[in-house]
């Protein structure tokens, strides 16, 4: 045995007999640091556990995975899944004024601001009932799998900040985003792929890079972005004319070489990169094994749509094949989470629609409701829907009021909207079939049940066995937690 | 760096820590009462705290705590636990009674805490970062050999009363390459570490420190530390995140500050009030884009003093961290829970920067620009005073020229011929770019078709005059067709017309000038005829209506029967500027003012006996400036001279200026800035020494002297630190960001005094410092792990040894480039556009952003003058660590992922290294494999390698080679660029694939 291996086999030892949490006030932050398994050396070399392995949460878990799907901008709950009947009747009257005196507009004229009813026509679905606009007709084939939320609230109010928060928990700089928690909290089964994917479709996102940055947390638990097609991970291709043989050659000297230097000054930063090494190496290898969908069968991606065409239109939303590109992520999500990657975010964007709502809505509606649908079913059809939780979300609502900016006459789009927005989740030890919190008639306020992100994230961690008020890290003197200083966990919305 | 989080593996693996994390030179009452603290802060401040007292009690203070209640009751009896209510109430078993009232009851361990400091009378101890500096001697010590400088006391004397020794000193090679890594980001070339390596001079450790100090190349280092600080970006940060062109001109000062050694008091005060300075410089007042760093969030519908109060925070907040170490952001919202700092406090602070408002101000773009341009304008003057002599000397005997033009003058105003139009005969009548000319009844053009953005018409046509042609008219017309009605075809109606080009009879024909009867500002008709082909006549905002102009002939033209004239109108400025419907007609008679301007007829009509002498001057002027050839030429060229005077070099750059309307501050509830409570006025933090004002009322730069004040101890501390870190790699208080109660005690709490005290006394100069700590042999140790230090000692709090750590991302890159050749040395300057892959720019909002890649020695300058775009930065750097700029950082972590090992590997820029690294190692005078292996690993190791390494690296160029040799192809692809002259490609592509692994070592991009 190697000085190296006699090393990790030694302190595996200890780490199993003492737990690993005197510097931190959490069991899983501390386990984070711990979990340490020296393994056979069969595939060439020492082996080092990683930050990313496995962890024990802090309970029983439901829920493994998560696919996040991030509807960047904004889209309209009142013309998708919260209908208005007296929101309708009352088109084109100004809001009570008593509703609008402390409240904040980005663009709407108070002054001259009236409600705009939606021209969407609503359906339900399924043995619950749960009511859809007839833009997401497949989504609403999936109602009674679908815990549909419509009381959500935010603190922010633009779109960059709003973002954060729904990421991070909260609307600054600087801080993990949900999948960096998770991956923080509990590593990933894959040992080939990062535990954290980002996939993106549509135009750049308000918040760019930062949706899916570790923050202080270090960049192992930052967003990989994943392309989904060419070269699946930045630089993940040798340099053109170097075969994968001497590619493997070429990593054997530099773990020979690097392991020779480890054994002489004992330094274990030198083994964790070795390990970073191998693990780059397995992505090699399994990144390109990922995005070809060779294997997939002719109904599984009709079923996603991956060979349809744009729809017409689509002026925000629109770059290159959005509809092809929206199709093939959500399907990728579904072999990511196969494959035990821990958290996937699907950024979509934009739905910012300030005006053009209805031909802007339908367009982007088009492009994602049919692959959503198609993943839901997917998962559940191979039976990994009931560990995989997934979530389409957004930074906030948009109001009832038509958009009258620069005292426009023609309301054809509609403001933010902090003060509630819908939200829905399928699996992951969701209820599905529940519709759950309620705004009041013209859809400005919650009327009941009000769910704050801090309290989604709560419940969300709840099912991945993480206790949020455990999960912590320290930063500057202070124990940050995705949760904030806030978050309660939704009982009813547990299976 | 912060142990929770760097360095996982570190941890992960070594698991036995047995020196204590809590303190490790604790007084008594210190280790009594600090877990007390954190109890009380944890479970009882909220109700019982500086902010609100319930029932009368305040805890934090010992005399309140320890006076009688309302209830006659007393909280705390030092020394008499049972006499203590507070401890009855927290062991109480009733629920009502108990405290706190909310959550799990305090464990026993709390309580038994809480008890034993009862018993112990109770002491209330000040935290140990805000007293004053322990001027205590450094220590003496058994072993005086090992002693290089006081440091070296203050380790070896905990050391030893752990029974430990030192580490032997690192050999010279780790020395050179250690000293190089951390004073300038460089490796030395082999020349240099092997002149180091077998030198006999005893001073060549401190002349390399010095010769390192003294590089331009150490600013660059320190330079970027600084900037993390700084949370230095070039881009607005937020959702639009607009590119700042200009913020480099602030890196700059940093850099070119560090290498001039500005001392740290006037580094830190020039930076948060350089603005506030008696007769501030220019440099003074950049200075203070320190604090312009924070983001500017310009998404529509945007609440701007929301975001202009979030600046405000950051700054007050920055502040806090980089000078303070503290966390002050928690007071934003409620008094802190740990440290002594309310929230009035933090508005108190907060005051300071809140009255600093945005501004921008012009600077030299830099000192060599401005040099070579006042030497520049030196010159001008120069010539300028020159022609003016010549022509002053050319004026003499002008006297009677211009008695005669006078009269002539007079004559010609008396039988002036009337103005008169002429229409053409068109022959022909083209565009070009496509547009088409539609000739109308009335002899003029509708330009109809496509509308490029630039335009030429060229008409034809012949015309017969009695009386002499003396200019062209051009009618620029109104149409219902055009945008706006026009006259142009610009999307407002608007045109440029910027030359106009005739021939008569073949022959080109010059203008004198051209009139309107209406011209746009800064778009006056004389520019159609001045030749150049960016400036010309416009009628903004005059638009949707006919105007006309005149362009008067040099020299009057005589149009015999037929005369052909050939008209180019060029509208050459872009943007779809051009004529939409026009006309032109020739031009006879002469308007008086062709003749002359209307102030000089005034003059000729006056008696000459009656003019002002200013009337006679400005007659003769005008005579030698226009008419009188002696002079004419010599007067244009020194218009000409005169229009060309050398520019200044100016930039605008973002900095902070006080109001002179102040704005009052009020602590904001919540930190909501909807929510505005009681007025503070400015204030310093009631810990530390009080504020010295200069005024009425305290201002920034009191607060910027306040925190560099003798008397105010925490900064020199956090400041010392921070230099400690850089060398170290942990600093003697490890949460480098943290000095308050929930962060680490310092590992040597009299090294951390006696520095601080020493960076004062060397006068606050950086290097001078830096200097005293790597002349210390406690920084020349070697930091090999050792095995009975793992046992006791495992994260080296003691400092038996040196350590190891990764180099930040952007010396990751400039290590690469330097040891293949590629490197550009510039410093300073404007951020630069290294290679990025497409789809990365185009996740920043709405892909807004262009990246036009640098070309020439700007593809290869130092990392650090990436551009860096805050919502989409370089992934090159962000795989290393790189802070994102969003906020500050004092102290980055080290991971190690996949995504760093791919960058190396495979990332354009590194593969391109390995390219031109094997052509460099083929370049050299070795002759062998052998030879060439351990140039390679000379270069990259800055040592010799050992057998072992060799014969790996050997045995991988064989079976490269082997490869390649039977695959031509692929050789020539992996072999695309900086081909080694005199191998082929099957040789070149075999050694990239080794250089490409060099570059890929563990060793290479740490430290040692």
């Amino acid at each position: 045995m190697s000085p190296l291996q006699q090393h990790l086999t030694r302190q595996h030892l200890t780490q199993t007999r003492r737990s690993f949490l005197n510097t931190n006030a959490c069991g899983i932050g501390g386990a984070a640091l711990a979990s340490l398994l020296a393994r056979d050396a069969s595939a060439g070399g020492p082996k080092v556990s990683g930050p990313m392995s496995p962890k024990t949460p802090h309970f029983e878990a439901k829920a493994k995975s998560c696919i996040f799907i991030f509807m960047a901008g904004a889209p309209s709950q009142i013309d998708l899944f919260d209908p208005k009947p007296k929101l309708n009747e009352l088109h084109g009257q100004p809001l009570p004024e008593s509703m609008t005196e402390n409240v904040r507009f980005a663009f709407i004229q108070k002054d001259s601001a009236v409600l705009m009813g939606s021209n969407r026509k609503y359906q339900r679905y399924g043995r619950s009932g749960m009511v859809f606009s007839d833009l997401l007709p497949h989504v609403g084939s999936c109602a009674d799998d679908l815990l549909m939320v419509r009381s959500l609230h935010t603190d922010q109010f633009n779109h960059h900040p709003g973002q954060l928060m729904m990421q991070c928990g909260r609307g600054t700089f600087g801080l993990p985003t949900m999948g960096s928690w998770l991956t923080y909290g509990l590593g990933s089964e894959s040992e080939n792929l990062p535990g954290y994917v980002v996939l993106t479709s549509g135009r750049g996102s308000s918040g760019g890079a930062t949706l899916w940055q570790s923050g202080f947390l270090p960049s192992t638990y930052a967003g990989v972005r994943f392309r989904d097609q060419g070269e699946p991970v930045l630089n993940l291709s040798n340099p053109t004319g170097l075969p994968p043989e001497l590619q493997r050659r070429g990593l054997d000297t530099l773990r020979e070489v690097n392991g020779a230097r480890y054994d002489l000054v004992r330094d274990p930063e030198i083994a964790s990169r070795i390990e970073s090494y191998e693990l780059a190496y397995r992505m090699q290898m399994a990144a390109p094994e990922l995005i070809d969908l060779s294997g997939e069968s002719q109904a599984t991606l009709d079923m996603y749509g991956v060979d349809r065409k744009d729809p017409p239109g689509g002026g925000r939303g629109k770059q290159g094949e959005t509809a092809k590109s929206f199709a093939r992520n959500c399907l990728l999500a579904r072999r990511m989470v196969e494959r035990g990657v821990r958290f996937v975010n699907l950024v979509y964007a934009s739905w910012d629609h300030h005006s053009n709502l209805d031909q802007e809505l339908t367009y982007n509606s088009t492009v994602v409701d049919q692959p959503i649908a198609a993943l839901i079913k997917d998962l559940k059809r191979r039976g990994l829907l009931d560990e995989t939780m997934v979530v389409w979300g957004t930074e906030f609502g948009r109001t009832p009021l038509g958009e009258n900016r620069n005292g426009r006459k023609n309301n054809t789009g509609r403001d933010h909207h902090p003060y509630s927005f819908s939200m829905f989740m399928a699996g992951g030890g969701m209820k599905g079939g529940m519709t759950y919190g309620k705004t009041d008639e013209i859809g400005w306020g919650v009327e009941e049940r009000p769910v704050h992100v801090n309290d989604l994230h709560a419940t969300m961690l709840q099912r991945f066995g993480i206790d949020h008020e455990r999960l912590t890290a320290r930063f500057q003197g202070r124990d940050f937690r995705l949760t904030d200083v806030g978050g309660k966990v939704i009982d009813d919305w547990l299976v | 760096m912060r142990p929770s989080y760097i360095s996982l593996m570190t941890l992960a693996i070594v698991s036995c820590v047995c020196i204590p994390a809590e303190s490790t030179e604790p007084s008594d009452a210190d280790s009594l009462f600090a877990p007390v603290r954190q109890v009380f802060a944890e479970r009882c401040f909220a109700c019982h705290g500086p902010d609100v007292q319930e029932s009368d009690l305040r805890l934090d203070e010992r005399e309140s705590a320890t006076e009688p209640l309302d209830s006659g009751m007393t909280a705390i009896v030092p020394g008499d636990v049972d006499a203590s209510e507070l401890i009855a109430r927290v062991t109480s078993s009733d629920e009502s009674d108990r405290m706190p009232p909310e959550g799990d009851p305090l464990s026993a361990e709390s309580i038994g805490l809480i008890k034993e400091w009862i018993s112990k009378s109770a002491p209330y101890v000040q935290h140990w970062a805000y007293t004053d500096l322990d001027t205590a001697e450094p220590p003496d010590v058994d072993d005086e050999t090992w002693v290089k400088n006081p440091i070296d006391r203050f380790v070896l004397a905990k050391l030893q009363s752990h029974g430990l020794t030192p580490s032997p000193r690192a050999d010279r090679a780790t020395l050179i390459k250690r000293l190089h890594y951390d004073l300038v980001g460089l490796p030395p070339t082999a020349e240099q570490a092997a002149r180091f390596v077998q030198s006999d001079d005893p001073n060549a450790y401190e002349t390399l420190v010095d010769s390192l100090l003294n590089s331009p190349h150490f600013g660059e280092r320190w330079g970027r530390h600084w900037l993390d600080k700084a949370r230095y970006a070039d881009s607005d940060g937020y959702e639009k995140d607009r590119p700042r062109m200009n913020a480099w001109r602030y890196r700059d000062w940093v850099i070119n500050a560090i290498n001039d050694d500005m001392p740290m008091d006037r580094f830190s005060i020039e930076q948060l009030a350089g603005d506030l300075l008696a007769n501030p410089t220019a440099d003074q007042r950049l200075a203070t884009a320190f604090h312009r760093q924070t983001l500017t969030n310009t998404e529509g519908g945007t609440d701007q003093e929301q975001f202009r109060v979030d600046a405000v925070f950051d700054r007050t907040e920055t502040t806090g961290t980089v000078w303070l170490g503290l966390t002050i952001g928690c007071a934003r919202c409620h008094s802190h829970k740990y440290d002594e700092i309310s929230q009035d406090e933090y508005y108190r602070l907060f005051a300071f920067f809140n009255n600093g408002d945005e501004a921008n101000m012009q600077v030299p773009t830099s000192d060599a620009a401005m040099r070579k341009y006042e030497s520049q304008l030196a010159d001008h003057e120069r010539r300028r005073g020159e022609l003016k002599q010549e022509i002053e000397q050319a004026a003499l005997g002008s006297a009677s020229a211009l008695e005669t033009w006078e009269k002539e003058l007079v004559s010609r105003m008396a039988s002036l011929a009337e103005v008169q139009s002429h229409d053409l005969v068109i022959e022909s009548a083209d565009a070009s770019g496509g547009p088409s000319l539609e000739r109308q009844k009335d002899n003029s053009f509708v330009v109809t078709g496509e509308n490029p953005d630039v335009t030429e018409y060229s008409i034809t046509g012949t015309l017969s005059l009695k009386q002499p042609m003396t200019g062209l008219r051009i009618d620029a017309l109104v149409d219902d067709s055009l945008p706006d009605k026009g006259p142009g075809r610009a999307k407002n109606g608007n045109f440029v017309l910027a030359e106009i080009e005739l021939e008569i009879d073949g022959k080109p024909v010059t203008f004198a000038a051209g009139r309107a009867s209406f011209a746009q500002k800064n778009f006056q008709a004389s520019n159609a005829v001045d030749g150049d082909g960016k400036t010309g006549w416009a009628v903004s905002p005059q638009l949707g209506k006919s105007h006309h102009a005149t362009f008067w002939l040099s020299e009057p033209a005589d149009l015999r029967d037929g005369t052909r004239l050939a008209l180019r109108l060029r509208q050459s400025y872009g943007g779809q500027h051009t004529l939409g419907k026009f006309r032109m007609r020739a031009v006879t008679g002469d308007e008086l003012e062709q003749i002359a301007p209307k102030k000089i007829r005034a003059i000729v009509e006056t008696d000459p006996s009656k003019r002002t002498r200013k009337q006679s001057q400005d007659l003769q002027d005008h005579f030698l400036q226009t008419v009188y050839t002696p002079t004419k030429s010599l007067r244009a060229q020194l218009d000409k001279l005169t229009k060309q005077s050398p520019k200044p070099p100016l930039m605008d750059v973002r900095v902070i200026a006080d109001r002179s309307n102040r704005r009052a501050t009020k602590v904001l509830d919540r930190g909501d800035f909807l929510s505005p409570r009681d007025e503070v006025v400015e204030g310093g933090l009631g810990v530390l020494s009080p504020l010295q004002i200069r005024g009425d009322k305290p201002d920034r730069l009191d607060l910027a002297r306040w925190l560099m004040d003798d008397a105010n101890p925490l900064p020199s501390r956090v400041l010392a630190n921070h230099v400690w870190a850089h060398l170290f790699g942990e600093g003697i208080v490890r949460t480098v960001n943290d000095f308050g109660v929930r962060g680490q005690p310092p590992t040597h709490p009299s090294l951390l005094d006696w520095l601080a005290a020493e960076y004062r006394t060397l006068g606050w100069s950086r290097k001078q410092f830096i200097k005293l700590i790597v002349m210390s042999a406690t920084y020349q140790q070697s930091s090999r792990h050792r095995e009975e230090l793992s046992e006791i000692d495992a994260e080296n709090r003691l400092l038996a040894r040196q350590n190891r750590f990764r180099v930040p991302a952007e010396i990751v890159r400039d290590l690469c480039l330097s040891v293949s050749g590629l490197l550009s040395d510039k410093v300073g300057g404007p951020s630069v556009f290294p290679p990025l892959p497409a789809d990365v720019a185009s996740l920043s909002y709405a892909n807004n952003f262009k990246w036009e890649t640098s070309k020439g020695a700007d593809r290869f300058r130092r990392g650090m003058y990436t551009f860096f775009k805050r919502t989409s930065p370089h992934p090159n750097l962000i795989a290393f660590d790189c802070p994102d700029s969003n906020t500050t950082n004092v102290a980055r972590r080290n991971s190690n992922t996949p995504l760093q090992a791919l960058t190396v590997l495979n990332n354009e820029v590194y593969f391109e290294a390995s390219q031109a690294l094997a052509a460099r190692v083929l370049a050299g005078d070795a002759s062998t494999d052998r030879q060439r292996v351990e140039d390679l690993l000379r270069i990259c190791l800055v040592r010799e390698a050992s057998s072992f390494e060799l014969d790996r690296f050997l045995t991988l160029l064989e079976h490269s080679r082997n490869w390649f040799t039977a695959h031509h192809s692929e050789a020539a692809e992996l072999a695309s660029r900086h081909q080694p002259e005199g191998f082929d490609r099957v040789e070149a592509a075999a050694w990239i694939s080794v250089t490409r692994i060099a570059l890929n070592l563990d060793e290479f991009i740490t430290r040692e």
